[in-house]
């Protein structure tokens, strides 16, 4: 702690620079703000990252293409299929592959599902952050769901890998859209629980209504994205933008609200779910019971199990494939795709060989919690809390 | 990567082209991808050009990313990736700086999110930007020595 003396719209005062984190429940990880206050308001609010830095785009210069999508599910890892998702899309375009229908709308429900996952968890940890114990439990009672599913299907809760370069790890495990049904006729009562607790609670809306507002211009100039810049009244959703993944086949909204503050960001995370229910919903009877879960390309995409037991060709395949991978042609991609929290890009190069050469991810919490400042500025000290929770940061993925 | 013949058909190269001639070095394609090589003594007017004009308004900057192509010089080369949200439109401009003396103009004045993902590159390749408000290391600690990302800076890090 020190004390500067600095010159304040009601004249000369001392102010007090305090540390907040980088162990502090209400950041979401290790992340530390420097605050300069004036009393119990914030002057000036300074975000400074790096403690979770683990090198993971250096880690990915070393690994091969297939390999190297185990490091994307660590970067956000409330959202691990969006990541893998956003991977593979960036290698597959590399490539000039095309991944079968099948695989896609799998793809596009699963990662409705974890928006759906990540969002619940963001919902439970702002409500503890503003004091409402309760919508902790509940929330994550419903994501616990979404994980099992998540287990049924690739065999991981969490760190799922389950996309993977031309298509999907394996077979999903037979009856899991009845579990995805049940939970997607369950999810809507849910969410109007979760907001017969917190939309018209008294307190709830004292600690968000026009609490880190921010305008459309500078969100933009600060490179927000996402749920922060939607709340700004911008409709920028990479799915609807530039579609992937066969997006451009779904009807669904894109929620905007125009006050630009906490409480805007909140009502629009809870209207995604809603959003992404009705993706979910469209995607189930869409998926063929059967068909291809991975395109057929030899050197590439693993060869089924099976005839690997009968043929030469493949059981070939497969050895070169997990030995050294494969080497698409040099040059290099970028693909954005719409993650729970913004814009998230992967920059990919190709020298030729068979590990990549440059991943670059373009993290949306990144960008987002540079706007932190912005937020928090003039604001007064506990309100530093609301924002940083409904700016949905992820410190894996800031940090890299 | 080749000069693509349709050279005629994208709007932006013919917009920067004819205000001048200087402005685009080369014009890549690869997957549908358009790069354009822009001199590095013309990044800032190209970037407030490409804001500016309403017809081309790039004005959110997604990402800036490094690449080191060690051995070859000029080594470094920084991708900008340019949405406009406006036009629906994406873009990317690549800048090439020489390994002795790495520095790029900074666009924080055009895009004030440049600010991070500069300071970024500064701490992991080294690359210093000519007008940045606050450039110091971001991720690594502050009395960190070398470049991580940088090709001859080993996976395992310095021993």
């Amino acid at each position: 702690m020190s004390t500067t003396t600095i010159n304040t719209p009601t004249g000369a005062a001392k102010t007090m620079v305090l540390n907040m984190g980088p162990q502090h429940p209400s950041t979401h990880g290790v992340l530390r703000v420097v605050l300069e206050l004036d009393g119990e308001k914030v002057v000036k609010a300074i975000p400074e990252i790096g403690y979770l830095h683990t090198g993971i785009e250096k880690s990915c210069e070393s690994k091969t293409y297939s390999q190297a999508i185990t490091l994307t599910d660590r970067l956000d890892y409330l959202a691990p299929l969006s990541n893998n998702l956003g991977y593979c899309l960036a290698v597959e375009k590399l490539l000039g592959l095309e991944v079968p229908k099948r695989a896609q709308y799998i793809r596009v429900l699963l990662t409705e599902m974890t928006r759906i996952a990540s969002h619940l968890v963001w919902l439970g940890t702002h409500a503890i952050d503003m004091g409402a114990m309760s919508v902790f439990l509940y929330c994550f009672r419903e994501r616990e769901d979404v994980l099992k599913i998540f287990e049924m299907v690739s065999g991981q809760r969490m760190m799922t890998s389950y996309f993977r370069i031309g298509g999907l790890a394996l077979e999903p495990a037979t009856g899991w859209l009845d579990r995805v049904e049940r939970f997607i006729g369950l999810m809507p009562s849910r969410l109007d629980e979760y907001e017969s607790l917190l939309t018209k609670n008294r307190i709830w809306m004292g600690r968000l209504r026009g609490i880190g507002t921010i305008s459309a211009e500078d969100a933009i100039a600060m490179g927000l994205s996402g749920p922060s810049l939607r709340s700004t009244g911008v409709d920028y959703d990479v799915r609807k933008y530039f579609p992937y993944s066969s997006y451009e086949e779904f009807d669904f909204e894109v929620p905007t609200r125009t006050e630009g503050d906490c409480f805007a960001r909140y009502l629009l995370r809870v209207a995604e779910i809603r959003e992404s229910i009705k993706i979910v919903k469209q995607a189930m009877p869409r998926i063929p019971k059967s068909g291809p879960i991975r395109t057929d390309a030899p050197g590439i995409v693993p060869p089924v199990r099976e005839r690997m037991k009968t043929e030469m060709e493949s059981l070939i395949y497969h050895f070169k494939i997990f030995t050294e991978g494969f080497s698409p042609p040099p040059g290099e991609v970028y693909q954005r795709i719409e993650s729970p929290r913004g814009e998230l890009g992967f920059f990919v190069a190709s020298d030729g060989s068979p590990k990549p050469y440059r991943v670059k991810v373009r993290a949306p919490s990144f960008a987002n919690l540079q706007g932190l400042s912005k937020l928090c500025e003039g604001r007064m000290l506990a309100d530093v809390v609301a924002c940083i929770g409904t700016i949905d940061i992820v410190l894996g993925e800031v940090d890299r | 990567m080749a000069e693509p013949e349709d050279l005629q058909i994208d709007p932006v190269t013919q917009r920067l082209r004819a205000w001048d001639a200087q402005s685009v070095a080369e014009v890549l394609e690869f997957r549908g991808e358009r790069t354009l090589v822009v001199p590095r003594s013309h990044l800032r007017r190209v970037a407030e050009f490409l804001k500016g004009e309403p017809d081309l308004g790039f004005d959110f900057l997604s990402d800036v990313t490094g690449v080191d192509r060690f051995p070859v010089e000029p080594r470094f080369e920084l991708n900008y990736h340019l949405v406009s949200i406006l036009n629906r439109n994406v873009l990317r401009l690549r800048v090439r700086a020489h390994g002795h003396d790495p520095v790029v103009p900074s666009v924080t004045t055009v895009w004030c999110t440049a600010n991070w993902h500069e300071r970024e590159i500064f701490d992991l390749f080294g690359v210093r930007f000519e007008g940045h408000p606050d450039l110091r290391r971001i991720l690594m600690p502050e009395d960190w020595e070398g470049y991580p990302l940088r090709k001859d800076y080993p996976v395992e890090g310095p021993r």
